[in-house]
């Protein structure tokens, strides 16, 4: 279950130790966390909720189309699914400042393109391995990249996105242009070695890189305690004197506040923070995921109480935002969607001599 | 309008399945995410849930029902406010689409599924019995999966100092399921699930191997196992060596290797030729069940550090297994999977498949190719090469790898050495083409062997054509 409904009792519990761990130098482990506690949810005008909400809503039937059309044979390959975990990668990357700043993620990233709003249709295309895809149909679903938007991947192999996202901070530090990097990883990610390597030179060369853990709870099959010492993921930074932050990922507006104080910290030239933005994937890992590691009760527990779209309507309605509009939102999705499956379903394959371009730059 | 409800792919290789239980009933009304019905795949059984909302119209395809094609129309539902009897009418079979449609779609974007590379490289070929085995034994039909099972787990009951670990190898039952049932069987003492840590769990297998047990680290696919190659490598490979003979290091690591369906560049290559380079390792690959069986058995009691490369495509075919008390076979030893005179057409784990494919087709042809199986890829059997060159006296490796500093540059280099007093034609090799995998199903297409190529290749090295 998502954690975002645990007890306050045990947090209280935890800071008192992380306070003594946290104590020596000018090192403040909860600072970042205590001023985001003060406020966590960003006050948002109609209009930037309701176009949160539209970037949530696109996302979701994106995916839902992209399953259809994996069931169908269009889409090959592994097929990872963002549903559930919209507001986080909508939260998130408003926040950030396009085309100054970075962002990289793992193989889970079709959300994450589409939060910053590059065409669904050329998205979709890469998923069915066409020549209009976003990778001219050679990368497929886990390697996307736009690097018109700062978007540098869709990377494959667990981990790998931590210390590359390292490397992009250090590109903007070097050349001092004002951006920061946003790396994103899952709690199974969070094992990885290179994970803690990157913590180290990162905080001591101060990079300006925000490290986004998107706990949803399971890597494939093992869920969280299943897999990790200390599952409070936000920790972990401390022993390189990283502060972290303990994230409702599926609330968008409190993503959103979180996203405020961290970035601000990391502009001002503080060096990496750690988000843990606690979050739950509703579908199966991949698309043969018999998920028999979880119950149905538990799925659906979380669809129903913590869903992000549905929080977020909620909150848009609150605000006096017509139903009808909404409504109005969901059908232009949907046309926007089957759109874009068409285009992709219609567009033709990459032609045969792109088998052999862009293996290398140059000529040798 | 109605909605078709078709057979789902379920996974990257599935093609059919068998609907084994539908939860609703004609008439039901269904929302989004509610499970219509439980499909089973060769790897697990799946729920199949709705994406629309409406109501049960007719079931086209009732439970139980076998090998039932992707695409397959199974039921209709009715969409809200819409007549359930109008929707009944039984729909088209997405499967059974008119060829006519399809031609003239042809100049068009492909419709549907289009044929992966990697199909090719799932056609079942002819198994050949292992002479290894005595005639007359009694034999069973087991898939990959079942033979590295077995293997494993034969090898655990016979000595408690071996044990299983990897990502997913326990309560998930191996993602790939070939640790199927381990858990039940050994407890979590002896089948461990790791957190995505290879470079952690490949280093403390090696160590637990340097202080006298017997791991068998999975890697989820070999592409992982990059992660943690230092450990293989360094750790492992040089001990012996460098402890001058005092360190031993029996450890097994293995998972799937190679292309598998779709899945691009960075979880489709074959390791095989990194491996086989370093001195220290046995690198084993098998092709058939029989010999995944008799050669895990053989790796995991070695006393040497063994990589075993198994191949996500090849896990559910099923072959004879010689039904012993101890299926152990010979490491190092190639084999002879079909004999013939004209030309030799050297291959090693899925491309011994595509090479029997290609033989069948040359006998056709007048051509009587002989195909051997290397099964081990260090120690290289030198002499079952030479042997069959001698024979033959034209020769072909296929290999599904790139082409540079690969197996089949080194079979060449041997022919080159010991055997080009044998050679009535240059030695030709048929890899794949030396480019990171696409994605795009026609260039996966492009960029992967087939037994047409080695065909090919056979006929120029016998000037024929
Ligand atoms: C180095 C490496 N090991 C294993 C895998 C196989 N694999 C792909 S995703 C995954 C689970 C990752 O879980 P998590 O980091 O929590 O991300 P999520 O899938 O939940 O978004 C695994 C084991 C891989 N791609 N790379
Ligand atoms: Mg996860």
């Amino acid at each position: 279950m998502a954690r975002a409904a645990r007890s306050n009792a045990a947090k209280t519990k935890r800071n008192s130790s992380e306070d003594a761990a946290a104590s020596s130098g000018n090192f403040e482990l909860r600072s970042l966390q205590e001023r985001f506690e003060k406020n966590r949810r960003y006050k948002a005008e109609p209009e930037l909720l309701l176009h949160l909400y539209e970037q949530m809503l696109l996302i979701r039937r994106f995916e839902e189309k992209a399953g259809q059309l994996y069931g169908l044979g269009l889409i090959g390959g592994f097929c990872h699914l963002y549903i559930g975990q919209e507001a986080v990668a909508v939260g998130l990357q408003s926040a950030l400042q396009e085309g100054k700043d970075s962002v990289i993620t793992g193989y889970r990233d079709h959300g994450h393109m589409l939060a910053y709003g590059i065409d669904p249709k050329i998205i979709m295309a890469e998923l069915t391995g066409r020549q209009a895809g976003i990778s001219k149909g050679k990368g497929g679903s886990m390697h996307m990249f736009s690097t018109e938007h700062a978007f540098y991947g869709g990377h494959g192999i667990v981990g790998a996105q931590v210390p590359l996202g390292a490397g992009l901070a250090f590109a903007h530090k070097y050349r001092d242009d004002g951006g920061i990097c946003l790396a994103y990883f899952g709690d199974g990610a969070a094992n990885q070695g290179q994970v803690y390597e990157t913590f180290n030179m990162a905080s001591l060369w101060n990079l300006p890189i925000v490290f986004a853990i998107e706990n949803n709870q399971y890597a494939m099959g093992t869920s969280v305690k299943r897999s990790s010492a200390e599952i409070e993921f936000y920790r972990r930074g401390t022993a390189f004197r990283i502060p972290g932050m303990d994230v409702n990922g599926m609330d968008v507006l409190e993503v959103r506040q979180a996203a405020e104080v961290a970035f601000a910290h990391v502009r001002e030239g503080n060096g990496p923070v750690l988000m843990e933005l606690n979050t739950y994937r509703y579908r199966g890992h991949s698309m043969s995921d018999p998920a028999k590691y979880r119950t149905r009760e538990e799925v659906q527990n979380v669809r129903e109480h913590s869903d992000p779209i549905e929080g977020a309507k909620a909150d848009l309605l609150k605000l006096g935002v017509d139903e009808e509009k909404l409504k109005d939102i969901d059908k232009r999705i949907k046309a926007q969607v089957a759109e874009a499956a068409d285009f992709a379903e219609t567009s033709p394959e990459p032609s045969p001599d792109e088998l052999y371009t862009d293996v290398l730059v140059g000529s040798y | 309008m109605a909605i078709e409800l078709k057979m789902p792919a379920l996974s990257p290789t599935m093609e059919e399945g068998t609907l084994a239980r539908w939860l609703v009933k004609e008439g039901d009304t269904v929302s989004a995410g509610d499970v219509l019905a439980e499909i089973e795949t060769d790897k697990a059984t799946m729920e199949f849930e709705s994406i629309d909302e409406g109501t049960v119209g007719k079931i086209l395809v009732p439970e139980g029902s076998e090998g039932v094609k992707v695409g397959t129309v199974i039921a209709v539902l009715a969409a809200e406010g819409e007549d359930v009897a109008s929707a009944a009418a039984p729909a088209p079979a997405a499967a059974e689409t008119p060829a006519e449609e399809q031609k003239s779609s042809e100049s068009e974007a492909p419709k549907g599924k289009a044929p992966s590379g990697t199909e090719k490289l799932a056609a079942t070929a002819k198994p050949v019995s292992d002479p290894d085995v005595p005639p007359g034994t009694n034999m069973v039909r087991l898939t990959v999966r079942e033979a590295l099972r077995d293997a494993m787990a034969e090898e655990m009951r016979r000595d408690e100092r071996v044990f299983v670990m990897g990502e997913e190898v326990a309560e998930y039952q191996g993602a790939y399921k070939v640790t199927q049932g381990l858990l039940e069987e050994f407890g979590p003492k002896r089948v461990i699930d790791t957190p995505i840590t290879e470079y952690g769990f490949a280093g403390i297998g090696t160590g637990a191997a340097m202080g006298g047990l017997r791991p068998i680290v999975e890697f989820m696919t070999f592409n992982f196992a990059m992660q943690a190659i230092d450990h293989i490598v360094n750790s492992a490979a040089k001990t012996n060596y460098m402890s001058g003979g005092q360190m031993r290091c029996p450890v097994v690591f293995r998972g799937p290797n190679g292309a598998a369906s779709r899945v691009a560049a960075q979880h489709s290559q074959n390791f095989g030729p990194w491996y086989a380079s370093v001195p220290g390792l046995i690198v084993i690959a098998p092709y058939d069940a029989s010999d995944a069986k008799g050669l895990l058995k053989a790796a995991i009691r070695s006393e040497d550090p063994v990589v075993f490369l198994e191949n996500e495509l090849v896990y559910g075919r099923s072959f004879e297994v010689a039904q012993l008390d101890d299926h152990v076979l010979p490491i190092g030893k190639a084999r002879i999977v079909r004999e013939g005179s004209d030309v030799t057409i050297v291959s090693y784990s899925i491309g011994v498949g595509l090479a029997l494919e290609a033989a069948e087709t040359l006998a056709g042809e007048g051509i009587d190719a002989e195909v051997v199986d290397l099964r081990t890829l260090r120690p290289l059997d030198r002499e079952t090469i030479l042997a069959s060159l001698a024979k033959t006296n034209r020769l072909v490796i296929a290999e599904e790898g790139w082409p540079t500093c690969s197996i089949a540059s080194e079979v060449m280099a041997i022919c080159m050495e010991d055997g080009f007093d044998h050679l009535d034609a240059p030695v030709l090799r048929v890899c794949n083409e030396d480019v990171p995998l696409p994605y795009a199903a026609n260039l996966e297409h492009l960029a992967l062997i087939d037994a047409g190529r080695i065909a090919e290749a056979a006929r120029k090295v016998c000037y024929r054509n």
